[in-house]
């Protein structure tokens, strides 16, 4: 049992003011500057709501807000069987077994930009492996200029670079399962099939949801691999939220529009994260979450 | 054990499809410019190291790659310090508005970076921090600072309840249970949450872009803007790729042991 | 402070979320929040509720900005008596 007491918020004080200091002020000011028309400090007119009215009816920002939907939900479709699958067929022990979990880690390790790199660098049709080989194949392939070479490179490069953290995610679930239910499934001549959908998926379902969650999440601020590798490009076509308030923000140096963006963007990261805390909460801890102690 | 087989081939190619790419990259940073403009090499003809003595002879990589090390320093630092105190509460007390408090917590981690840049150009220039390893240290505690309450939460969880009053009826006071008893017993807790600091930390490359401008820049700032200088020298940014992937292979070798059981805590 | 660009109203909105946080915390300190389940599909406590019906003021406000030309206000009062039903019922 947890002992009950408001002294604790004392522990709990040097994180809230550390993260009230770098997301609260700053949410603030984003809000005030949302509503405003600023041309520098001294200068600026309040304007209400204008910032969101025009940018909710931006086709760019609508199209923007539907490819990446397009995108995360690609990458999950994707990366969350690969990653059981891939768990699933990694041995439980041996001398492989840290060889292995160290080269799956390896792509979460590395800085975003040169994991756009790098997939520059091995898919440009005349330096790189990946692009000489599918075009000496026979296929016109050239992912600057084409707007689905443009995709199916950034999902492989996505594919690339987060599969691993579903994988390591599942098989930490996985090794957790007590070796006798694999033994009663073993009597009952179990496919391997029936293994999974009766003895692991249940036990590995809480971590599942917090795979889809990150990769959901991850995926919905995805912003410096695109960056490097396409630039946003050919045209738009591969320009998803983040990117294109970048270039607002920084770029054009839209205050006001890419304020209303940002306040429009992260309700929608709210309303996506309270979903799935409540679920995670009631999956994890029995239907309700008030029986249990802890969080 | 026919389909064990299988799955076990899935990792196989799954791994060449990892390794190709990187294979790709060490492969380029060992060719001249040239060179690479030249034509294919699925095996470099003639490997050189020029590449990477360009980087190791310019000073300006070297200080962006101090740079680097001491902003995600810091930050890692900063991290555990007020995330120790934090989670060990929330794993043992019950408190007004905790679950709020650990939502909330939560939703910085998820928040994309690119809501907070507007202000944090502001924030960091009013305060007299733009342009400092601190500025990225503190900009990245939005999402280091969760992430460690979170790993860590879980780990002092996991360190029976029990203990805390036996040190108690022993009659050690707080102070000393919590660091010389209670510290070492979550050693692996902190240590893979160190691992996990610096990994988000030396991975993210917006925020840091954003606020440094000549002094502070990090390495990997340095490598897109080489890009724009003098043409594009793949050779030369592929060694940089090689340089930076080397941390990382190192951090991860060494906590491999550790790895799964900060993955099981299913909180990363 | 100049560079957060302060105006009346949001000054005012974020003092009014300030106030309700502390009021909530307050009603909580004397009468602590018996969870239940009401007309929402899950278990709710009181600050529950209020987080829930502030979200939803949220994004009834943004589609109505998005979709009509029609003065905000009346998204607004929409939303109190939403809130209010929340907080009762939900």
């Amino acid at each position: 049992m947890q002992a009950n007491t408001n002294k604790a918020w004392l522990g709990v004080l040097p994180v809230v003011l550390l993260v009230a200091f770098s997301a609260v002020i700053p949410l603030m000011t984003v809000v005030n500057y949302s509503v405003q028309d600023i041309f520098d400090v001294q200068t600026r007119v309040f304007v209400g709501f204008d910032w969101y009215r025009e940018t909710l009816r931006d086709p760019r920002f609508v199209d923007a807000l539907l490819r990446q939907i397009l995108f995360s939900s690609l990458i999950l479709v994707i990366e969350i069987p690969l990653g059981i699958v891939l768990a699933r067929g990694l041995p439980r022990e041996g001398r492989l077994l840290p060889l292995l979990l160290v080269l799956l880690a390896v792509p979460l390790l590395i800085p975003w930009n040169v994991v756009g790199m790098i997939w520059q660098i091995f898919a440009r049709p005349d330096i790189g492996l990946l692009g000489a080989a599918v075009n000496a194949a026979g296929f016109d392939y050239n992912f600057t200029g084409v707007v689905t070479d443009a995709w199916v490179t950034l999902i492989a490069m996505d594919v690339w670079h987060w599969t691993s953290l579903v994988t390591l995610l599942t098989f930490a679930g996985l090794t957790a399962i007590p070796g006798a239910c694999y033994q009663a499934a073993m009597l009952d001549d179990a496919s391997r099939w029936q293994v999974f959908w009766y003895v692991e998926f249940p036990r590995i379902r809480s971590v599942l949801v917090i795979a889809v969650l990150l990769r959901l999440m991850d995926s919905l601020m995805i912003y410096t691999e695109p960056f490097v590798l396409t630039g946003g490009g050919p045209g738009n076509a591969t320009t998803f939220l983040s990117q294109y308030l970048t270039s607002m923000a920084v770029g054009q140096f839209d205050v006001g529009p890419a304020a209303a963006f940002s306040v429009l963007y992260f309700l929608v990261i709210l309303l996506l994260c309270w979903l799935f805390y409540t679920s995670v909460m009631g999956s994890s801890k029995g239907p309700d979450p008030y029986d249990e102690d802890g969080l | 054990m026919n389909t064990t087989m299988r799955a076990r081939w899935y990792v196989y190619a799954y791994c060449l499809y990892l390794l190709v790419p990187l294979y790709w990259l060490v492969n380029m940073s060992l060719r001249t410019r040239g060179d690479i403009t030249a034509g294919l090499e699925v095996v470099p003809l003639n490997p050189t190291l020029g590449n990477f003595a360009e980087i190791f002879t310019n000073p300006v990589w070297f200080t962006a790659l101090g740079n680097s090390l001491s902003y995600v320093v810091i930050n890692t630092i900063i991290s555990i310090l007020v995330a120790v105190p934090a989670a060990y509460v929330f794993s043992r007390y019950r408190f007004l508005g905790d679950r709020q408090l650990f939502f909330w917590l939560l939703t910085n981690r998820m928040a994309p970076p690119a809501v907070f840049l507007l202000p944090f150009f502001q924030l960091y220039s009013a305060i007299g921090l733009f342009d400092t390893p601190l500025a990225v240290a503190l900009a990245h505690c939005l999402f280091t600072v969760p992430l460690a309450v979170w790993i860590l939460e879980g780990f002092i969880s996991n360190v029976p309840v029990e203990i805390d009053e036996m040190a108690r009826i022993d009659g050690h006071s707080f102070v000393f249970f919590f660091f010389r008893l209670f510290l070492p017993m979550i050693r692996g807790g902190i240590g893979v949450t160190v691992f996990f600091c610096f990994m988000f930390s030396w991975v993210e490359l917006l925020l840091a872009r954003t606020l440094t401008g000549s002094a502070a820049k990090p390495i990997a700032v340095v490598m897109t803007r080489t890009i724009s200088a003098s043409g594009i020298d793949w050779g030369v940014l592929a060694a940089a790729g090689v340089l930076t992937v080397l941390p990382g292979l190192v951090v991860v070798w060494f906590v491999r042991r550790h790895l799964v059981k900060g993955f099981a805590m299913g909180r990363v | 402070m100049a560079w957060m660009a302060w105006t009346l109203p949001t000054a005012l909105f974020f003092a009014a979320i300030a106030a309700g946080l502390v009021a909530m915390t307050v009603f909580e300190l004397v009468r602590p929040t018996i969870p239940r389940r009401g007309l929402l599909p899950l278990v709710t406590s009181r600050g529950d509720r209020f987080f829930i019906s502030l979200l939803v003021s949220a994004f009834i406000h943004a589609g109505w900005l998005g979709i009509t030309e029609l003065p905000v206000y009346m998204a607004s009062i929409g939303c109190l008596v939403l809130g209010g039903l929340l907080m009762r019922f939900g």
